[in-house]
């Protein structure tokens, strides 16, 4: 099954070594972005070329590989980036979270707890957390250095002084370990409890050349105030299709008339939950049979 | 008159083999305290762990220090040969290899800067004894408590108080690696 015009995983020897050094120093100092010679992958910016380069740094021959898109498995994004690995490096895919020991994800944790010896890779745009309040990188280098992130704070605040409420809903800051500012990559804050995890969780950012981690257990904490605690929240509404009241839902508007359902963003946990006979409001009438 | 000991010991199909010995590699270093086997390389007067470390993570890109000890003819041929690593002195290594003792004084290395601290060198001790006992470790990759047989505590511990800067060290004996980062906080038994 393997291509092999390619070397295994896409990426030449060199290459692999550059980056998985990188990856080393990233889970030293959890939450510092160290910068990579990121390479031209295949794809173009935007499609995860750096998740897709830490994966092809950490895949072994044995691995079960899992790629998700907003949560699902089969869409352009998650379906390409699995073929590519099933060519290049021969490797077993699935769309079942428990089975898979490499997983990696565009925004969304998967809704099943991961465990020791799972590996999540984050598709990250803009790694840098305070380049939308401060464009230079030098400074925003300086301010990592100096642990100054006041400005971060005063962005939240704004937030509540015009909403009355931190109106991040995605990308929401974290502190990690009480030292580095860290962007979580645009997972829905409903997801940043989950970045405390069993899992080792690698970020790649291709386009920015930034590569950061998370060791298993690192303490992640959500930025908020004492008078506005973080609120993980999601819709007010249970999955149509499977009823769970837990999981984080995607809105699909069904008609011209108003007509909308709610569905779980995670396709694998959905289906699970079917396959098991759960049933959701607008379950069809086979399904239900 | 050169030897061919210099071109032996290396991997024998180095993309799958180096996969695998740095998720051993990454899976150590994640999870402080941790150890797991690596096989697929000899250098001479080297513990096959530090020689698997070395072909899986140095190349002509990283200045590489050898320790009084480890350091020969015979490695600096290996090490030419296989990785084209620049040997440098301790203060310009981002790896170095050699016992405990002959790493010392650690303040030669480099132990990155303010606004990198990742330009800062890992270490990969050699040891007699590898086991999962001794000194306690705490902090990232590890849930509650680990436990590792370190060569003493308080270097580790001055280390950790420098964090985000430091050094990070992978240990070494016979085919088993572990590891421990800047940031996992070190007590004695």
């Amino acid at each position: 099954m393997t291509d092999a015009a390619y070397n295994f995983a896409y990426l030449d020897e060199q290459t692999k070594r550059m980056i998985r050094r990188a990856i080393l120093k990233g889970l030293a100092v959890p939450g510092y972005q160290v910068p990579f010679a990121s390479r031209e992958m295949p794809m173009p910016y935007g499609w995860g070329t750096g998740g897709v380069q830490v994966t092809a740094a950490c895949l072994t021959p044995d691995d079960v590989l899992k790629v998700i898109d907003q949560g699902a498995d089969d869409t352009t994004n998650a379906v390409s980036i699995r073929r590519f690995f099933e060519r290049t490096g021969g490797v077993a895919v699935t769309t079942r979270t428990e089975e898979a020991s490499v997983i990696q994800t565009r925004h969304r944790i998967p809704e099943t707890p991961l465990t020791e010896g799972q590996i999540l890779v984050y598709q990250v745009p803009i790694p840098e957390p305070l380049r939308f309040l401060e464009p230079r990188e030098t400074e925003t280098r300086k301010m990592h250095a100096l642990e100054e992130y006041g400005l971060m704070h005063v962005k939240l605040y704004e937030d509540i002084a015009h909403n009355g409420a931190i109106s991040t809903a995605y990308a929401y800051p974290v502190k990690v370990e009480g030292r580095y500012v860290m962007d979580p990559s645009p997972i829905p804050k409903f997801d940043n409890p989950r970045l405390e995890s069993a899992a080792i969780q690698l970020f790649g950012a291709g386009r920015e050349q930034r590569i950061y981690a998370l060791p298993p257990h690192t303490k992640v904490v959500s930025l908020d105030f004492e008078d506005h605690p973080f609120d993980p929240s999601k819709a007010d509404h249970d999955c149509d299709l499977c009823g769970s009241g837990s999981s984080y839902l995607d809105e699909v508007i069904m008609d011209d008339e108003g007509g909308r359902m709610f569905v779980c963003s995670d396709t694998d946990y959905c289906a699970t939950r079917r396959a098991r006979g759960f049933r959701g409001a607008l379950s069809s009438e086979e399904d239900a049979a | 008159m050169p030897t061919t000991e210099a071109l032996t010991g290396g991997f024998s199909d180095a993309p799958v083999q180096a996969a695998r010995a740095f998720r051993a590699a990454l899976e150590v270093m994640a999870r402080p305290g941790h150890i797991a086997p690596v096989t697929g390389a000899q250098a001479p007067g080297l513990s096959g762990a530090a020689s698997v470390l070395l072909l899986t993570l140095c190349d002509r890109e990283t200045p590489l220090h050898l320790a009084q000890g480890s350091d020969s003819a015979a490695l600096r041929d290996w090490v030419a040969f296989h990785l084209g690593a620049p040997l440098v002195p301790a203060e310009e290594a981002m790896f170095a290899l050699g016992s405990w003792a002959a790493l010392a004084p650690l303040e030669r290395f480099r132990i990155g800067t303010a606004e990198y601290p990742d330009r800062a060198v890992t270490l990969i001790v050699e040891m007699d004894r590898l086991a999962p006992d001794g000194a306690r470790l705490t902090g990232p990759g590890i849930a509650t408590e680990a436990r590792l047989s370190l060569p003493e505590t308080a270097a580790f511990q001055r280390n950790n108080a420098l964090f985000p800067l430091g050094w990070d060290a992978f240990f070494t004996c016979g085919d088993d690696i572990a590891a421990l980062p800047r940031s996992t906080k070190v007590e004695a038994a």
